[in-house]
Formats: C-alpha cells, structure tokens, sequence
C-alpha cells in the first residue's frame, strides 16, 4: 500500500493578514509559513498507517515556489519516505493543484491520496474533491476516523448532523478533518534525517499540464469591523439590556 | 442568458433550509431558476421545491443511488445537465454542498466558487478568505460558474406562493464507488444550529460535559441551539457538529451567548455575523470582548446559574 500525501505551504494560522495596500491581493511578504494544519493531520494519518504496517511507503507533494522544500521537509521529518515538489510560481487554483496532482498520481501509482480538508488561505475545501472526480474515485471528505481494508476503506465522515461512515473502493481520496488525529511534534534528530531523504523537483510542464486559471481577483479587503460594546455588572443587568434594550429575548 | 440550476438539500421527504438561502442568491444572479432534487422517493422535496416563489422549473431524479447523496453518483447527474442547459450551478455551502460541487466542477472542467457572500453581478462574486479576515472579490471567466453559497449571508427565500412544474428526468448511472454503512445523527430537541434564532456556546472554559449542562439549561429556557469551540469539541464535551467557526457551522443567529470562549480567530470566523454577541469570561483581556455587544468578565460557574435565575424570573415577552 502506497499513499500519496499532500502539503500546501500557507500563512501561519496565528498570524493576522492585511490586504496589499492597493487591495489588489493579501500582503504575504515576510510574513511566517507554515504546513497547512489540516495538511499536518493527513501526514501524521499516512504515518500512522505505515507505523501500524499497513503503508509501506509515503509520497509527500507539494506544489508551489521553491520555498515549499520547508513544508516537504517538514512532512519527511514527520515520517514520509520522500517528497515530490511541482515548482511553479503560477497562482494556482484548486482545479489545477487537482490537475497536476491527477498527473502525478498516474505516475506514482498509489493506493490511498490524504489531502487536508482545506486550505486555511484561500478556505476552498475543493482539492480532494477535484482530484477524486478527475480519477474516477471515491471521495472520503472531512475524515475523522479512517479503517484500511484489503479492498476497501472505511471512512467516518463529520457532516452537519453527525457523522457518517461510508466504505471506499480503493484506491481512493480521502480529505483529513480536525478530529482524525493529533500531528506529533517533530524531534530534532527525525529533522536532520529528513535532509537526507530523497526530494524531487519536477516542472507542471514535466506533468504535461500548462497551468492557467478562471478567477480573477478584483479587490481584497477587510470586512468591516465590529465595535466592542459594554461590560455589564452582572446576570440581572444583562438580562434587562437583552430585554427592554435590543429586545433579543 | 443561459438558466440558473440550484441543487436542493433535503432528506427526500422535505428541503433543508439552507436551500432557500442558496435560492436567493441565485436570484441575486438574475435568470430562470431550476431547481434539481435528486434522491430516492423524494417526491416530498420537489413538490417543496415547487412552491419556492421564483422557481421555474423542478427536476425530479428518483434512484436508490441517490437515497443517501453520494457526491460521487450526484455529480455525474448534476455535470450532465449543467452541460446542456445551464450557465450557473450552485449549492449551499453546508457539508452536503462542499462535498459535492468541487466534484461537480472538476468534471465540468471549470474552477469553484466557494462559500461565496456576495453577488455583484452574474460573473463576479465576493467571498471570504483566511478564517473571513478579508474578503475577496472575485471575476470568474468559466462557461460554467459552479459555487457554494454560505446561508448567512442571503436571506431566507419564501417556502410558500410558487407554483413551478415537476419534471422528471432520468438517473445517471451509478459510479459504484462508494457503500454507506452507518449514520450517528446527533439527536436534540432544540432548533438547528445554522437556523436558531438564539445559540448559546461554550469553550473549553466549561471544563467538562457536566460543567455545559449549565449551557444546555439556559438554552431550554431561552429556546436556543447549543454550540461549541473546537476546544470544547476536541475534548469531548459535545459532539462535533456543534463546532462553530472557519472550519464547523457558519451562523449568525439574532443572539449568541459565548461562555468560557477566548475568541481565537478561528471562532470568529463562524459566529461574528451574529446580531448581538454576549460573552461571558474570567479573563478581561479575552478577545471576545472586542467583539461582544454586552460582556461580562467573571467566573461562568457563578454567573450562568445566575443567568438562568434570572430568566426564570423574566415575564414573558
Ligand atoms: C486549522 C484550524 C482550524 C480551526 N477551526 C476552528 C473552528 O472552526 N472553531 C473554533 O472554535 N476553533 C477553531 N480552531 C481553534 C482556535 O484556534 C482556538 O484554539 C479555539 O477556538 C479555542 O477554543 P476556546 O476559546 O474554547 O479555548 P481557549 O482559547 O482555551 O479559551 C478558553 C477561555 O475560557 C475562559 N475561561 C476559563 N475558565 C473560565 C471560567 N471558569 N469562567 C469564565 N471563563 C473561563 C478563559 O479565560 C479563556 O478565554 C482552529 C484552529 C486551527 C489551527
Ligand atoms: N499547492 C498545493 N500543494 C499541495 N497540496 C495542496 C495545494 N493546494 C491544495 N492542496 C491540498 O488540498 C487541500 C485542500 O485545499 P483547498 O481545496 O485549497 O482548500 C489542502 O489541505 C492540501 O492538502
């Protein structure tokens, strides 16, 4: 069993963004990077797989500036064998990460792909589903728990009113949410090993895909804001403000 | 121009209400409006749908394959007729619609709105990026403009007054991909998240499942939904779907009542729409207060008991 895993390189989930000053996009420069978390979990899942000797070998991809090397890096320090990085400095829609992932992933042939279930940039939430339509395969989205099978995969799915489990013909895409596990921290001897594995770089052009996109964006800017209201004494004086005040209750 | 196809949520029997958000957004676009409700005995949903005010035309797909709404079989149906006929497809942006228009539109060949807020013409579109910090106002040159529609930011359309024909129209073939095996739904006699008027919600300031019945008694007074921060949800206090924020449940009820929340960014995201916003914290410092309308800084094991005895001694409305 092999399992193609992919990591996107975003903004820090703890750092707060601006629009450029001329609205035209989000101001990224020097700001801090790291993997998408929900890319951290479908690493750690694929980990978990091969540790339990279920997975013999782990892909990461990335695809982006030359700069995702750190998230790949990161994601062999965690436990992937080796790592692919399409280098493109093209603005990339989700259509086409599904593209050249799609062209990869006939070449590398794998019986499981784990994407995250989004991207906290661009908050898309398409990727796995994208690349699962263009295959012909099953979409296990939003995973909470995951049961690998001979031929198949059991996939709990978090939905708006529960949970859901659905049994996945391999090979398939499944798409990590929150709850599926919790990422380990990476240990400074697992990292200087990571330099050591195998890192490819490969062109879109290398996958046969020319990327182009179908957005453009006209403006970015900050919503407006809310003000902060009042502090209140207490219970009783809430409930009057709730009442008489904006009559919510 | 070419038609307008909104994909309809529901449980075959009737529609989920967040498909009437989607319905006004797609009048927002301007163009004749279908509606598809594809499922498995669903004839209660599409004669719901009919009567949505501003639909045209309903098309009905009754199949065993539908019956639990598989992305992987919906989307070869719903790429089939969008071809044919229609220059926007869209769906709601709740977990049924973001599993299944990227499918859609990967097989389309076109790019994916998603969650989008705002409608400023039939190609441009406004949608929020990182956790709703920024809002991005997109053109989209696609044939096809395929996209999910987040239902706080439209209006309710009617349910009643409309009067569009049923037409029925064949199955896809099943792709065979996909088997169900099992539902937990979260069973509650309270309202539904995304639809309560009130939600009260806790974070990992309410210690345990026994420290957030303190909530759930305020919310039976209050008839309100109960939500959660991830926090709380990650520690078992409540189940999943009560997570509210950039990665659970949009909402934006008339009053939310954050309890033993700090606020993070990510909370934001899901709740900071709502009408009034009150939290209850320990810390004076917590973010939430930047945002909150009424806040009280104290202990919540104090002031929720305190919050109820109050509502217990309120004469009705
Ligand atoms: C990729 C990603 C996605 C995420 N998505 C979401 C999401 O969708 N929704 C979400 O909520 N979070 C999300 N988060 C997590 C988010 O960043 C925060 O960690 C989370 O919201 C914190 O939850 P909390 O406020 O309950 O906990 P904390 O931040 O720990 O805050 C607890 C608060 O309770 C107060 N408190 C404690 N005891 C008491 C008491 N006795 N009385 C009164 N107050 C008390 C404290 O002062 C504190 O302010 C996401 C994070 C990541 C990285
Ligand atoms: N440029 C990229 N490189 C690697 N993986 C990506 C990239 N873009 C998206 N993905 C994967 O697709 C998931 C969903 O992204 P999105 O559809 O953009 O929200 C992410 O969590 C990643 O696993």
């Amino acid at each position: 069993m092999k399992i193609l895993v992919t990591v996107k390189r975003v903004v820090d989930y703890n750092v707060k963004v601006h629009p450029k000053a001329d609205g035209s996009g989000v101001e990224t420069a020097n700001i801090k990077m790291s993997m998408n978390p929900f890319d951290e979990i479908a690493v750690e899942e694929a980990v978990r797989l091969q540790e339990s000797g279920k997975a013999t070998e782990i892909v990461a991809v990335s695809i982006g500036v030359s700069q995702c090397q750190e998230v790949l890096r990161t994601a062999l320090a965690m436990g992937a064998d080796r790592a692919v990085l399409v280098e493109t400095d093209a603005i990339l829609e989700p259509l086409m990460v599904a593209k050249l992932l799609e062209a990869l992933v006939e070449r590398e042939q794998p019986d499981l792909v784990i994407l995250g279930k989004q991207a906290i940039d661009d908050d898309c939430n398409q990727t796995g589903q994208m690349l699962a339509a263009l295959l012909g395969w099953g979409q296990g989205t939003f995973a909470s728990k995951l049961t690998l099978g001979e031929q198949e995969i059991e996939v709990t799915r978090e939905i708006d009113g529960g949970l859901e489990t659905v049994a996945l013909k391999l090979p398939t895409v499944v798409t990590a949410d929150l709850r599926l596990n919790e990422p380990r921290y990476v240990k400074l001897p697992n990292i200087m090993k990571a330099k050591k594995k195998p890192l490819e770089t490969l062109s879109p052009g290398d996958l046969g895909v020319v990327p182009m996109t179908q957005l453009t964006t006209l403006k970015v800017a900050e919503p407006p804001k809310r003000e902060a209201g009042i502090k209140v004494a207490d219970a009783a004086e809430l409930v009057a403000k709730l009442r008489n005040d904006v009559k919510a209750i | 121009m070419k038609n307008i196809l909104v994909i309809a949520e529901h449980d075959h029997a009737t529609l989920k209400a967040a498909t009437l958000n989607t319905v006004t957004a797609a009048r927002n676009i301007g163009g004749e409006i279908h509606m598809l409700v594809a499922g498995s005995d669903c004839a209660g949903a599409a004669t719901a749908s009919a009567k949505i005010p501003g639909i045209a035309k309903v098309l009905q797909v009754d199949a065993d394959h539908y019956a639990h709404h598989f992305a992987e079989d919906l989307a070869v149906l719903i790429a089939g007729l969008a071809n044919k006929d229609y220059g926007h497809v869209l769906a709601p942006a709740t977990s049924f619609g973001k599993n299944l228009m990227p499918r859609v539109a990967a097989l389309l060949g076109v790019t994916q709105l998603s969650d989008i807020v705002g409608v400023e013409n039939a190609d441009t579109f406004v949608r929020p990026i990182y956790a709703g910090s920024l809002l991005a106002t997109v053109q989209c040159s696609a044939p096809i403009k395929a996209m999910t529609v987040r239902g706080t930011a439209f209006a309710a359309a009617a349910s009643e007054g409309g009067t569009a024909s049923i037409e029925t129209v064949p199955p896809a073939v099943p792709l065979g991909v996909t088997r169900f095996i099992g539902q937990e739904l979260t069973k509650s006699e309270r309202p539904e998240l995304t639809a309560a008027r009130i939600v009260v919600s806790g974070g990992r300031g309410m210690g345990s499942s026994e420290g957030f019945k303190l909530l759930e008694d305020i919310a039976d007074q209050l008839g309100a939904a109960v939500g959660a921060s991830r926090a709380a949800v990650d520690a078992g206090f409540v189940p999943n779907d009560c997570q509210i924020g950039q990665t659970g449940k949009i909402i934006a009820p008339e009053l939310y009542i954050a309890a033993g929340i700090s606020g993070a960014i990510q909370h934001l995201a899901g709740m900071k729409d709502s009408k009034i916003i009150v939290a209850i914290n320990k810390d004076e410092e917590a973010p939430i207060f930047q945002i909150a309308d009424y806040g009280i800084v104290g202990d919540l094991f104090k002031v929720l008991p305190e919050l109820s005895a109050e509502l217990d001694k309120l004469p009705p409305a």
